[in-house]
């Protein structure tokens, strides 16, 4: 009898609920009960809920059972597991599940279906195809697919690929480099983490492809210090794909960890901090992709947006577009989080709503409690009340509904949440991460901050709430770049959407 | 990568080693484009992977080492949150304290820290087994609360989770 295929996740949020224990154990049981398995540890699917999640290779296909626990197994192997038998824990064929099929995978297709450290296993699932394709384009052309794909950053700014790609493409210089943003700092949001954890090659090809497109011959991945797995993951990667040729002297990528600074997601900064210095934002011009790192011209793209190369060079830009709405083109990864039944990744062309993610698709609070706010994009993004739900997710939706749609984390609230607690965070997280370079960013959100602890004990609470608006405009037009001038959009919707909660106190007005 | 290793002293020859060993790479990758403090962040990283901080009489012979002021080398290392000038606790347990975490209550397991086991942000214990430092996202977002214990990722963290994981820094 051959040996039944197991998958067990490897993803690190598989991995804090206890996915190694169940590994282990799944292997221990089954050696002791002369059972033949053959354990894979895979991406995550995305069901956070659910992790961890083992799948079982069936005849009806992959089997899923959720979430398990190390103690589970013993029942799970009584009942059949390796069949694909009946349990509590057994949510039936994987590519039936709701969660699953109401997706669009693009970018996910592969991520929690194969290893992610297995080249076989990204050839067989159609990997390198589009770098094969680019190699025997030129870089015009390879530069005018992404461009036709509508592909726009997915980092926060949303700023069309193809045009940057161009940019650098037609920029002269001896050196050039391609920079990936792996710095992934907006709460919330962890779809950067899952795609190097889970399909590091799809990041590589990415990176080696926009490397022929422009002509450079090394790349940077710049990744935070709290990802210590994908840190990891992709540092096995990177050496795999050397040993196959896919990376070497004609381009080849090296790692860069962050050392704990928001700012340095923000591109320059994050240029600064590879250089070694300390990562303060620089003024623009020059636009990176006339002199980036060491002053050469040079890509910086967020994880998602190179990821999304591949497919668009494999299968045409036009193929890419056609996917979502306006000028939101493709699919986005978001990211469910925070206080909801359903939490995870679900990849999905622009333009569903936010309260069919966050009631329809993410079933609501956990807590059971009546959901109040509902925060998009990251910390610098506006939090939406229940009355604001419907709107689309695009960029442009979202920004004409006072908001950002960045990164694509949405974080939900229940009813206990205090909006002024989360203002005054706002404020706070701005002052613990600002790097120094603009007054309004540096000293206004301390400021910020206490004034909004003054609002909360009731003091002058009308005149400090002007005070508050009054900075927030300052910030927003005072500051360099978006961590100061955005830090007012959670302010400024928190005050606007849930006024009550500024106003709690008993009033206690008196001269300041 | 983890300070539980981290039992040695402070070995300046052996972070001499390291910083010429950085420095190397760094110009062999970039090239003639490199710039002169290209390693420092590397340097700094692995330094305290090795000692759990970085020790202060090392930073003159990192100067030198890359040929950068002593002011250069000062000014990055005091800009990033994760450098730390001193050793830390036998365990670090970060505890994420951004948005997702606080919809799921980190502010009240921050409570129970503090109520429960003396142990505030930023300190260190007395038995000097864990240090307890704020992080913001650990892009485990969707088990909210979450923390990494070293390098371990922990999510849907609450009070007996967490006191479990004190109970294993004291073993
Ligand atoms: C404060 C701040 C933080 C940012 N953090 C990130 C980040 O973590 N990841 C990211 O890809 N982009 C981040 N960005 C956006 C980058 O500056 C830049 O727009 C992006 O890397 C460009 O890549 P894209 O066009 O592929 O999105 C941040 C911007 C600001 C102002
Ligand atoms: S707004 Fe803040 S973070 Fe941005 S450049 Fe100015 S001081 Fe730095
Ligand atoms: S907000 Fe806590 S892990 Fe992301």
């Amino acid at each position: 009898m051959s040996a039944t295929r197991i998958y067990v996740p490897c993803d690190s949020a598989a991995l804090s609920v206890g996915a190694d224990e169940v590994a282990r154990a799944l292997g221990a049981e089954a050696a002791r009960r002369g059972l033949a398995v053959d354990l894979v540890r895979n991406g995550s699917r995305g069901m956070m809920w659910l992790e961890p999640f083992v799948e079982i290779e069936t005849p009806q296909g992959r089997i899923g059972y959720g979430p398990v626990r190390a103690a589970d197994v013993g029942s799970l192997l009584d009942a059949g597991l390796l069949q694909g038998g009946a349990h509590t824990l057994r949510h039936g064929p994987v590519e039936d599940m709701d969660f699953i099929k109401r997706q669009q995978r693009l970018t996910f297709a592969r991520i929690g279906v194969t290893d992610p450290l297995s080249l076989d296993d990204y050839r067989r699932h159609g990997g390198l195809a589009g770098l094969e394709r680019a190699k025997a384009m030129t870089p015009d052309a390879i530069v005018a697919e992404v461009q036709a794909s509508g592909l726009r950053g997915r980092g926060g700014a949303g700023f069309p690929a193809g045009i940057k790609w161009r940019t650098v493409l037609e920029a002269g210089g001896p050196q050039k480099f391609i920079v990936c943003n792996a710095d992934e700092g907006d709460s919330g949001t962890f779809a950067d983490r899952m795609v190097m954890e889970g399909d590091p090659f799809m990041l590589i090809e990415g990176m080696a492809i926009a490397g022929l497109a422009v002509g450079a011959t090394r790349g940077v991945l710049y990744i935070r210090s709290e990802y210590p797995h994908a840190i990891d993951t992709m540092g096995k990667a990177i050496a795999i794909a050397r040993k196959a040729s896919i990376l070497g002297p004609a381009f080849d990528i090296e790692i860069r960890v962050g050392a704990g600074a928001y700012i340095c997601g923000e591109e320059t900064s994050l240029l600064e901090s590879i250089e070694g210095k300390r990562g303060q934002v620089r003024a623009k011009p020059p636009l990176p992709a006339h002199k980036g790192l060491f002053g050469c011209p040079t890509i910086i793209n967020n994880v998602l947006t190179l990821a999304a190369a591949p497919s668009i060079i494999a299968q045409g830009g036009k193929a890419y577009a056609q996917h979502g709405m306006g000028r939101s083109r493709g699919t986005m990864p978001f990211q469910l989080a925070g206080n909801l039944q359903r939490r995870g990744l679900f990849e999905a062309p622009f333009g569903m709503t936010l309260r069919e993610l966050v009631e329809d698709i993410g079933g609501g609070t956990a807590s059971g409690r009546p959901l109040r706010a509902v925060q998009v994009g990251g910390p610098l993004g506006a939090y939406f009340p229940e009355s604001l739900l419907d709107t689309p997710l695009d960029y442009e939706a979202m920004a004409a509904a006072g908001g950002l749609l960045g990164h694509g984390g949405i974080v939900a609230f229940d009813d206990t949440v205090d909006m002024a607690k989360q203002a005054k965070f706002a404020f706070e997280f701005c002052a613990i991460e600002s790097c120094g370079k603009c007054t309004p960013c540096r000293i206004g959100s301390t400021r910020g901050a206490e004034t909004i602890v003054k609002i909360a004990a009731g003091r002058n609470v009308e005149s400090n709430i002007a005070l508050v608006k009054d900075l927030c405009t300052v910030m927003t037009d005072g500051s360099l770049c978006a961590l100061g001038g955005l830090t007012p959009m959670p302010v400024m919707s928190a005050l606007n959407h849930f006024a009550e909660d500024f106003r709690r106190a008993p009033a206690r007005d008196a001269a300041e | 990568m983890s300070y539980t290793s981290a039992a040695e002293t402070f070995d300046l020859a052996r972070a001499q080693d390291v910083a010429r060993e950085e420095q190397a790479r760094a110009q062999a990758f970039f090239g003639t484009a490199c710039g002169n403090a290209a390693a420092l962040l590397p340097i700094l990283h692995r330094l305290q992977d090795m000692f759990g901080y970085i020790d202060q009489t090392a930073l003159p012979m990192i100067a030198k080492t890359l040929n950068i002021s002593l002011a250069e080398v000062r000014g990055t290392m005091s800009f990033y949150h994760d450098y730390r000038t001193a050793r830390p606790g036998r365990h670090v347990l970060k505890l994420c304290r951004a948005e997702s975490c606080q919809s799921m209550g980190v502010d009240h397991l921050v409570d129970h820290l503090a109520a429960r086991h003396g142990l505030a942000p930023g300190e260190t214990s007395g038995d000097g087994a864990l240090t307890l430092q704020n992080v913001y996202c650990l892009g485990n977002c969707a088990l909210s609360p979450a923390a990494l214990f070293d390098e371990r990722p922990v999510g849907a963290l609450d009070a007996a989770r967490l006191d479990s994981l004190i109970a294993e820094a004291q073993q």
